[in-house]
């Protein structure tokens, strides 16, 4: 699939690439003294800011989400056959998956717990869930979703509904980026999941979960020794550190004895280093996936900005949650 | 018609036609990466339309090289001269360098052409410089071309 040569959709994207947000942008983004001036500087960088309707926090909400539906709407325009990209939006299907099982067993109708960015409808999750018949979903689907929803309803435990799902999550996204065939949709799988088992290992520690719930939460990966890492995570987090330090991710112990905020931030900002290689290859799958994983990063940094300026937080403690850019 | 002639044609019709699959394959291949650039800039379009054709040019040699060995063998005035098989294989190996790498090279320095095609894309004031790394490529059709000419007409009439 990734052996299929893109010319046309590349040349298109090194073209869009052009309005990409760089690091310096991004300091005038931090800059600007109020909501309404960050929203200006992105309207000047074509950014869908014509919202007016409900409150700050609502029209950033809307442009971000705008913003995503363009990049979709840009790389479908292109590219036939989408599911190469499964990799980056499966995470958006299991997290539908929690939000309809959830809705499911509860009373309460919940409004905005769906996205649209995953590869099934919102509406064919919720549906399934409500009359309990999961056969409208992928297969690789159907199972955990009985399963979790079952034990939510004999155990009540949403956490660990979460977890089960959370799993089937990042294993699906470890697979689908091996199936891809292409080495930056691999690598992403790959990165994703380590990151989020060093992450699940951090809390699990800090908050005294047993050997059988990491067991049970801890997903596989090429670059982790799971055991190794459950073991450091019953021991403690020193321990996780000491662990990491002998691993690729030596450098994110330091982030990790840190906070939670800047362990993440590194995660991202290693996913964007490791794709920026795709700004120079000329016609394969790698720089469209790129692109579109840079679009994501620099939403979810223009949220973490314009957030920053609606609840007037202090522009170094947002600074120090800026990610790394693409260009 | 002998065999050495049915050689010689065959060396005249591949230069043609491997050089002609191969310009038609770079071509086309750096037509899509100029429109997806036209796409969203439509001032680009000279700039990398001139990228575009860049792999065009073997095939114009493979044609060139098909229309001297024809003459050579009286094929374009109705009087294929008989050949012997001797003559016929010279006539083919003389062919055979603008045929081969005339396809090779067409699909090579498409690569480059639409490398250089992504380069324009995002910064047309490098427009000369791009021009330079297909034009590279060039070198060896044109290597290739010379080699067939002197082969062909070295051949004793």
């Amino acid at each position: 699939m990734s052996d299929k040569q893109y010319y046309y959709a590349v040349a298109r994207i090194r073209t869009k690439e052009l309005s990409l947000l760089s690091a310096s942008f991004l300091e005038q983004l931090l800059g600007a003294k109020t909501v309404a001036e960050g929203m200006r500087l992105l309207t000047d960088k074509g950014w869908d800011t014509e919202q007016t309707a409900g409150s700050e926090s609502e029209r950033v909400e809307k442009m971000l989400l705008s913003e995503k539906k363009k990049t979709r709407a840009l790389i479908e325009e292109m590219v036939d056959d989408m599911s190469v990209f499964d990799v980056l939006r499966l995470e958006y299907d299991y997290h539908n998956l929690k939000a309809a099982i959830k809705q499911a067993l509860t009373t309460d109708e919940h409004q905005g717990i769906y996205t649209e960015e995953g590869t099934v409808p919102s509406s064919v999750m919720r549906d399934a869930a409500a009359s309990r018949d999961f056969s409208a979903l992928p297969e690789r689907m159907r199972d955990i979703a009985a399963e979790a929803m079952d034990v939510l309803l004999h155990t009540q435990d949403g956490q660990l509904c979460d977890i089960m799902i959370d799993k089937a999550a990042l294993e699906a996204i470890y697979d689908a980026g091996k199936a891809s065939g292409s080495d930056i949709l691999k690598l992403y799988g790959e990165l994703k999941v380590a990151s989020a088992d060093i992450k699940i290992a951090v809390r699990a520690s800090k908050t005294g979960k047993d050997r059988k719930f990491l067991d049970a939460a801890l997903a596989k990966c090429e670059s982790l020794d799971l055991d190794a890492l459950a073991k450091a995570a019953v021991e403690g987090t020193d321990e996780i550190c000491e662990y990491i330090a002998l691993t690729d991710y030596a450098e994110a112990a330091d982030e990790l004895r840190s906070s939670a905020s800047a362990f993440e931030r590194w995660c991202d900002n290693l996913i964007i280093r490791n794709i920026k290689p795709e700004i120079y290859h000329p016609y394969t799958i790698g720089p469209l996936a790129a692109y579109m994983i840079a679009r994501d990063n620099e939403i979810k940094t223009v949220r973490i900005v314009m957030s920053g300026k609606i609840n007037d937080l202090p522009e170094d403690s947002v600074r120090e949650r800026v990610r790394e850019m693409y260009v | 018609m002998g065999i050495g002639t049915a050689l010689a044609l065959a060396g005249a019709a591949s230069a043609a036609l491997f050089a002609g699959v191969g310009s038609a394959i770079g071509v086309g291949r750096g037509g899509q990466a100029a429109a997806g650039v036209v796409t969203e800039d439509p001032n680009k379009f000279s700039q990398v339309l001139i990228l575009q054709l860049l792999p065009g040019t073997q095939g114009i040699y493979g044609l060139l090289i098909a229309f001297i060995a024809l003459s050579r063998l009286g094929v374009m005035s109705g009087s294929p001269a008989e050949l012997t098989v001797g003559t016929g294989l010279m006539y083919f190996f003389a062919c055979a360098p603008m045929a081969f790498v005339g396809l090779v090279s067409a699909m090579q320095q498409a690569k480059a052409s639409v490398a250089s095609i992504g380069l324009v894309a995002k910064r047309p004031d490098q427009f000369g410089k791009s021009m330079i790394f297909p034009a590279m490529v060039e070198t060896y059709a044109i290597l290739a071309l010379l080699v067939s000419i002197l082969a062909i007409n070295g051949i004793p009439s």
